[in-house]
């Protein structure tokens, strides 16, 4: 009877240890329950949501989805095809198909990645019925952005794909994800994406799905993005374009009494609809590396120019704050003012009133540059010291939203330069500069630069009396307006509201019987300013003289102001020329839906700068090729 | 005639037939699972495994009455037929064998295919029963020994040159047999202790082993020394001939393992004795099979419900892995009844064995729950990662009509003796 104790205690033995070790496995090592996401049997698919959609202020359709399909490919999974057929299938040849492959392989062998993107509709569907026989490679849809109106480029901005750099900042980001890369696109990401969804699912061993995993318990939903309405009117921005054609340069306009930004015009532009698809990497080089009319580039928002004589608002505001002038104070001009001895020491002027005192009003009309001379001298003079009053006159300045970023919604943006006593003091070390050194600034010329969304917020400014809003784009948010307390608070000016009204009426006049007064509108009480700003290049180390900037600034009606606008066009000779014509057309098209004097505005669709352009670019190659 | 056949009817062991019908029948529903890819998969779909399974199943029914109605005499009389026959099956692989993952294996009939070798253990068992059966046999005799050793080398060598050194080793078994019909008992302490030196040196590494060694033994003859003066002038050459024995049967196991066993048997060991945590190449079978019977927790994650089942994460979980079906899908609880159910299927067969009144009986029935144990034994433990990787069925779950039919014979072989033991002469 002993000896067959022997394989009865192996037998209990062995059933006690897998007892045991069962135990062990399924009953303390409960890890494996715990984390149903880091068992290898799950496959995480993201669900991409639907990116929101955007429409001006009349809710008008501006950006659209259009579905797309990549072809992705699996590398590991690529056995046994016909690469022929696959390449005539996809309108490939083989060095691509290889070059691509190699490509996908180097990502990764096991997961998949874009192999050809954006195939067309009309391919698609021969491609679907024969996907299946090339293995490892499957349709993928995909979501693009369509643009039913070919206009507002650069406000929209457009998307593309993250790069490695984001992902590494922003992990909600996975290769192939789309983010917004500029202009509303970019500002508002967050709002327009929506949040991705999660689906687990059961996969075998080969990563091929088999089911969803525990029903779909873990899942969660994609939340769709919100569809945004800026504050765009968009027939008045394409209207705006069409002036614009043939002509490089920036149309601002805004509703003084909210801030919102009615065009945001830089030209030239560039159709939207070449920043998606497959086009997009033959396109996106060509407009990026445009140097001449640098499409990609917001003239409205990125470019500083000298302001000119819109600047001289500015100057006759400060000076009445100051009470350095008043309104019956008077200037005579004798074609010009002379701030120095010597010959060259002389500032020209064209107002043509020669040896009568002028006074504010007829000095904004005329534009006269020895007016602004002498109130910018007395503003600075009236402190002890030059630095002081310099700085006075640049705290002035700045809380009319220059030389400072507006802190708006806009991606991209300038802070300009407005000069202060430190500026000079670094030219001048020896501080020896005084008022009439800086006497540029008078009428806008100097150091000043400015952008021109800051110009047309001035002019908002002066048609609120002494206060704007943060000029902004987004108007609703899925159809609810927008509640951000810093666009609806108003910023003041140093300025109060009671020396606004002189310059009204001198900008009014300006319209009625001054500079601009060839573009006024029966009907319409245009306030506005004409401006000219000189512009030089540098040739063979010679300054050359260019055509001189066309600006207008100007707001309509005079009382309870709708549209407050700055246009600058670049060579545009004098500001009455371009620039007033295309604002009395704008503010024309604005106030009544429709363009009477239609023969100003084919004057307009025919001026082309082209030839001033091609001037300038031989003259800049002439340099080049020097260097 | 006719009754005898009543009375065989009466005389079976019916609760055998009942843990046959139980193992069979959960065999089959796991081999459903873990070969169903979709759910709600016809049942009677024959080109599928588990369809085919149903087939042998089937084709078992008629096997077994063949069994119960053959005189038990015969069994022991042409033990000797059976043996030559299985012996000359096993040769023949050699010449019309058909090749599958490396092991000539298989004899190839139509679309099916047979595996002689799961035959052969009914044949040695039978063979081995009459052997020892033998009025002369005695095992004290080294002659007798020598007999016996050789009956299951034959097969042992033949199954090992296939190469299925896994099948070959379940031959070990029969050492139970033979210890309990009298082996000297110096064999089975002496194939304990080379098994022990075995692990203990590929464990701890054969320097501090033979360090161990030294000491114990000097420690042991310095003892001998002071105490027991006689003992130790009496043992001291059989001591210190042990010491070398066992020393050089150390470093030789160092060397067999390094440089005549090959890679992936290294690796098997390695993993086991967790030197070696290649996840992904060499221990994936074990570590998938482990994850897989973890995540079934308590009480499973339910019929056909196992995702990682499913998935196929675990490579022959139909045949060798079928156990990992069992501990995703019913969990602990499923997987402790399973557990028990054979060691009180192989513990009934034990029990049966000892009573028979004929020799004969008992010896093969003594064989065969050796057989099933080892099956049991080495199956499972590798399927929890306590045994290296052996690839042996588990009897009546794994997937394959020669594992199904040739347990099947040799259990019923069984069921007819034992039916016979109260008409014995």
């Amino acid at each position: 009877m002993k000896r067959q104790i022997l394989l009865i205690s192996f037998v209990v033995l062995a059933t006690l240890a897998f007892i045991a070790r069962l135990s062990y496995l399924q009953l303390t090592d409960n890890s494996y329950q715990l984390s149903p996401f880091s068992n290898s049997s799950t496959k995480v698919v993201q669900q991409i949501p639907e990116r929101g959609y955007i429409y001006d202020r009349n809710n008008k359709l501006l950006v659209a989805n259009q579905p797309s399909y990549d072809i992705r490919v699996i590398p590991r999974e690529v056995k046994e095809i016909d690469t022929l057929e696959l390449c005539t299938l996809l309108k490939i040849d083989k060095e691509l198909f290889i070059k691509n492959l190699e490509r996908a392989k180097k990502y990764s062998l096991r997961k998949s990645s874009v192999f050809l993107p954006q195939v067309s509709k009309e391919d698609y569907a021969a491609l679907q019925e024969k996907m299946h026989k090339f293995n490892g490679f499957f349709i993928q849809k995909n979501m693009l952005r369509e643009y039913p109106i070919n206009s507002a480029a650069n406000v929209l901005g457009y998307l593309s794909e993250v790069n490695k750099e984001i992902m590494d900042v922003k992990p909600y980001y996975q290769l192939g994800d789309n983010i917004g890369f500029a202009g509303i696109e970019k500002y508002y990401e967050k709002e327009l994406r929506g949040r991705k969804g999660v689906k687990y699912f059961k996969t075998n061993k080969h990563n091929k799905i088999i089911g969803s995993f525990k029903g779909g318990v873990y899942d969660t939903l994609a939340i769709p993005g919100k569809d945004l309405a800026i504050t765009l009117d968009i027939e008045l921005q394409k209207y705006g374009e069409a002036l614009m054609q043939g002509k490089r340069g920036g149309i601002i306009a805004i509703e003084p009494k909210t801030g919102e930004i009615l065009t945001m015009i830089s030209t030239p532009t560039y159709n939207p609809n070449l920043m998606i698809g497959r086009e997009r990497s033959k396109n996106s080089p060509k407009l990026f590396g445009d140097q001449e009319n640098k499409p990609m580039f917001d003239r409205g928002l990125q470019a500083t120019y000298a302001p000119g004589s819109p600047f001289k608002i500015v100057n006759g505001l400060i000076g009445l704050q100051e009470g350095v002038i008043t309104t019956e104070t008077g200037f005579k001009c004798y074609h010009g003012y002379r701030y120095g001895g010597r010959p060259n020491e002389f500032m020209k002027c064209h107002c043509g009133i020669v040896g009568y005192p002028i006074r504010l009003e007829k000095g904004i009309a005329k534009s006269c540059n020895s007016y602004f001379s002498n109130t910018y001298r007395r503003i600075i003079e009236n402190y002890p010291t030059a630095q002081e009053g310099m700085n006075a006159w640049s705290e002035h300045v700045k809380s009319f939203g220059l030389g400072k970023y507006l802190g708006n919604d806009l991606t991209v943006g300038q802070k300009g330069l407005i000069p202060d006593a430190s500026y000079y003091n670094r030219y001048y070390p020896l501080k020896n500069w005084k008022a009439v050194t800086t006497i540029s600034n008078a009428i806008g010329q100097g150091e000043i630069l400015v952008t021109p969304i800051q110009l047309a917020n001035l002019t908002a400014i002066v048609a609120n009396r002494g206060f704007y809003y943060t000029p902004h784009i987004l108007k609703k948010i899925n159809n609810e307006d927008i509640e951000n307390p810093n666009f609806v608070e108003k910023k003041y000016t140093t300025v109060d509201a009671v020396h606004f009204d002189p310059v009204v009426e001198g900008m009014l006049e300006t319209f009625e019987n001054g500079t601009a007064r060839a573009s006024k509108i029966e009907g319409i009480e245009i306030c506005g300013k004409t401006g000219t700003v000189e512009n030089f290049i540098r040739v063979e180390g010679k300054k050359v003289k260019l055509e001189d900037h066309s600006i207008l600034v100007a707001f309509a009606p005079k009382d309870n102001p709708k549209i407050a606008i700055a246009v600058y066009v670049e060579n545009g000779g004098f500001g009455s020329n371009i620039a007033a014509p295309i604002t009395s057309l704008m503010i024309e098209k604005y106030l009544t839906g429709e363009v009477k004097r239609t023969w100003i505005e084919d004057r307009m669709y025919n001026t082309s700068l082209e030839e001033e352009y091609n001037k300038r670019k031989k003259l800049l190659e002439v340099e080049n090729e020097e260097q | 005639m006719r009754t005898k056949s009543s009375n065989i009817i009466s005389n079976i062991d019916w609760l055998l037939i009942l843990f046959y019908i139980a193992l069979c029948f959960i065999g089959w529903v796991n081999i459903y699972a873990a070969s169903t890819p979709e759910e709600n998969a016809e049942i009677l779909n024959f080109s599928t495994k588990y369809g085919k399974q149903l087939i042998f199943f089937g084709l078992s029914i008629p096997l077994i009455l063949v069994i119960l109605f053959i005189e038990s005499k015969f069994y022991e009389q042409f033990a000797s037929i059976f043996y030559l026959i299985s012996m000359l099956t096993l040769i023949g692989l050699f010449v019309f064998g058909k090749t599958l993952k490396g092991a000539t294996s298989w004899y190839e009939i139509g679309s099916f295919t047979l595996q002689p070798s799961e035959f052969a253990k009914a044949a040695t068992a039978l063979a081995i029963a009459r052997l020892i059966t033998d009025k002369q046999f005695d095992f004290s005799k080294l002659k007798y020994q020598l007999q016996t050793f050789l009956v299951i080398l034959v097969p042992v060598i033949l199954i090992t040159l296939q190469p299925d050194p896994g099948s070959a080793l379940v031959y070990l078994s029969f050492f139970f047999v033979f210890y309990r019909e009298g082996l000297p008992s110096y064999y089975i302490t002496g194939g304990i202790g080379i098994i022990l030196l075995f692990i203990a040196t590929l464990a701890f590494g054969y320097i501090a082993l033979l360090i161990t060694i030294f000491i114990a033994f000097a420690g042991l003859i310095f003892y001998l020394y002071k105490k027991k003066r006689r003992v130790f002038k009496r043992n001291l050459p059989s001591i210190i001939g042990t010491y070398l024995v066992i020393s050089l049967y150390v470093l030789s196991v160092t060397f067999i393992f390094n440089n005549v066993f090959k890679q992936r048997h290294r690796d098997r060991f390695n993993i086991v004795l967790n030197k070696e945590t290649d996840d992904k190449g060499k221990g994936y079978n074990q570590r998938q099979a482990a994850i897989s019977i973890a995540s079934g927790g308590m009480f499973g994650k339910g019929f056909l419900n196992g995702d990682r089942t499913e998935g196929g994460f675990v490579p022959e979980q139909d045949t060798d892995f079928i156990f990992v079906t069992i501990g995703e899908e019913w969990g602990f609880v499923g997987s402790v009844f399973v557990v028990l159910l054979f060691a009180l299927f192989i513990l009934r067969i034990v029990f049966v064995a000892e009573r028979q009144k004929s020799r004969f009986s008992r010896i093969y029935g003594y064989s065969i729950a050796s057989i099933f144990f080892f099956h049991f034994v080495i199956n499972i433990g590798m399927v929890l990662k306590l045994l290296p990787t052996v690839g042996i069925p588990l009897p009546f779950f794994s997937y394959g009509g020669s594992s199904l039919w040739a347990f099947t014979i040799l259990l019923f072989i069984f069921i007819r003796l034992d039916a016979n033991r109260t008409l014995d002469w």
